[in-house]
């Protein structure tokens, strides 16, 4: 078991290894289809994108967020299905250097690719543990563009030893996925 | 204890909230055992998670998986036309109170009303009876497993290995994106809309529930054996828990037909049921429509 706090450079990406159990503290931020595509396009018009992208962990999440007070709860957030932004996400690592991305199912190939050039990781949370993962955000701040909706906004979330995180696709272009699909047995 | 029937839509915001806090008992039996089968380290581990995550959800009142996806209802027994806008107002009141993620979007603009409403949602179903009660059940279809839906017009000459293949290239293909080990639902038959609509409903039987066609049930265990021992295990990451059952439902069909459709729902295959008398409300987990 490895505990990860961010943030975190190229270095310790490099050193995760297929299958590490990750446990992971400190700041997230999350994005799905919407994010990806309003970040890359104000970066292709040269307009500004919310501080914290650069370097991130980048979390594939639509949470339930609530209203508390002035603030905000996370009542339940898991992973969203990560191979909805596969056409997107190789300019994301590239452009903003993410150094993780949590999320659920993998991703292509050339997301492989582009997190093996630049020195990012895919951490596999488990699927619809929606309620043990809130559990871990310990703060919450945000949304920047709420304009997309509660799930598909950028949410920033402290965490706190969240996980079980896997390393399904590290920096060397491995991944646990496609290790799997390539040795099932389909004889039927 | 006779209890006097609620309102319409707060029985629908019960049911709701039954369906997304505490996973159906049969579900929730699968998975333990599944979890007393596996070897795989790895599997272990994310069984033992869902396990957890289920505990937390039910004893904190709330939604086990964030996508509470789009509730799917089924009407039986003797109702009349009011039922739907009373099935809308309880899912509108169930989003606040509950709270459900606001999931329905226009298809192309992608605005989303922020109530889980919007043209032709819910999608409710009406099977009049001529029972003396009303049975309102719901499934909650997440969109991990939803996007994962296939239909095939095979030939009939493909027959049942066709049928077979086919239904486990769709599963094993869509790897852990539907959040295995889930329940493979499949319709054989009808008219293509009609498979389709079958595949779904057969998510909503008991996974204890006998399939009445001995033909039919042989087909759920091969299927449920030979996806178990594909290798793809719980979220795609190796193991060997893919499914925690199959359930087939089938109809007659054109003589050069072969319709197959293929439904899963995910680990957290969200159900529940309400039977309404006069003088009574039964809440269950699971119904054979």
């Amino acid at each position: 078991m490895i505990e990860l706090r961010t943030p975190f450079g190229e270095d310790a990406v490099r050193k995760l290894k297929l299958g590490d159990t990750v446990y992971l503290t400190g700041d997230i931020i999350t994005g799905r289809d919407g994010m990806h595509e309003r970040a890359i396009e104000n970066v292709r018009q040269n307009r500004p994108v919310p501080e914290g992208i650069e370097e991130s962990v980048l979390y594939h999440c639509g949470p339930i967020v609530a209203r508390d007070g002035n603030g905000w709860r996370v009542v339940a957030a898991g992973p969203t299905t990560s191979a909805r932004m596969n056409s997107s996400e190789p300019e994301m690592i590239r452009k903003f250097r993410i150094r993780a991305i949590i999320g659920k199912g993998g991703m292509s190939a050339e997301v492989g690719e582009a997190m093996s050039e630049t020195g990012c990781v895919y951490l596999a949370a488990v699927g619809g543990a929606a309620v043990s993962l809130a559990e871990s955000i310990i703060g919450v701040r945000g949304p920047e563009w709420s304009d997309l909706g509660m799930a598909e906004a950028m949410w920033r979330f402290e965490v706190e030893a969240m996980g079980p995180l896997i390393v399904a696709m590290d920096s060397e272009g491995n991944s646990l996925y496609e290790n799997v699909m390539s040795g099932l047995i389909r004889d039927i | 204890m006779i209890k006097l029937p609620e309102p319409v839509d707060q029985i629908v915001v019960n049911l709701l909230k039954a369906a997304n806090t505490k996973l159906p008992q049969d579900v929730g039996w699968a998975l333990e055992a599944a979890a007393g089968w596996e070897n795989d380290p790895m599997a272990r581990t994310q069984l033992g998670a869902i396990m957890d995550n289920v505990k937390k959800a039910e004893s904190l009142g709330r939604p086990m998986c964030q996508d509470t996806g789009i509730p799917i209802f089924y009407v039986k027994g003797r109702f009349d036309s009011s039922i739907g806008a009373e099935i809308r107002k309880g899912l509108k009141k169930a989003t606040e109170i509950i709270p459900l993620r606001p999931n329905t979007v226009d298809p192309l603009t992608r605005r989303n009303p922020g109530d889980n409403l919007g043209k032709g949602m819910p999608v409710i179903h009406y099977i009049p009876t001529d029972d003396v009660f009303t049975e309102i059940s719901v499934l909650v279809k997440g969109a991990g497993s939803e996007n994962m839906t296939r239909l095939a017009m095979l030939n009939p000459s493909d027959g049942i290995e066709g049928v077979k293949r086919f239904v486990a290239d769709s599963v094993l293909d869509a790897g852990g994106r539907p959040c295995p080990p889930g329940i493979v639902g499949v319709g054989i038959g009808g008219t293509a809309d009609e498979c389709v609509s079958m595949a779904k409903e057969a998510l909503m039987s008991p996974l204890d529930s006998d399939n009445g066609d001995p033909v039919l049930k042989e087909l759920e265990e091969d299927l449920f054996v030979r996806l178990n021992s594909s290798g793809l295990g719980p979220m795609g990451l190796g193991g060997s828990t893919t499914v925690l059952g199959v359930k087939i439902r089938s109809a007659y069909c054109h003589t050069a037909s072969l319709p197959v459709a293929v439904n899963i729902g995910c680990w957290a295959t969200r159900r529940a049921v309400a039977r309404i008398t006069d003088n009574n409300v039964e809440y269950g987990q699971g119904a054979e429509l």
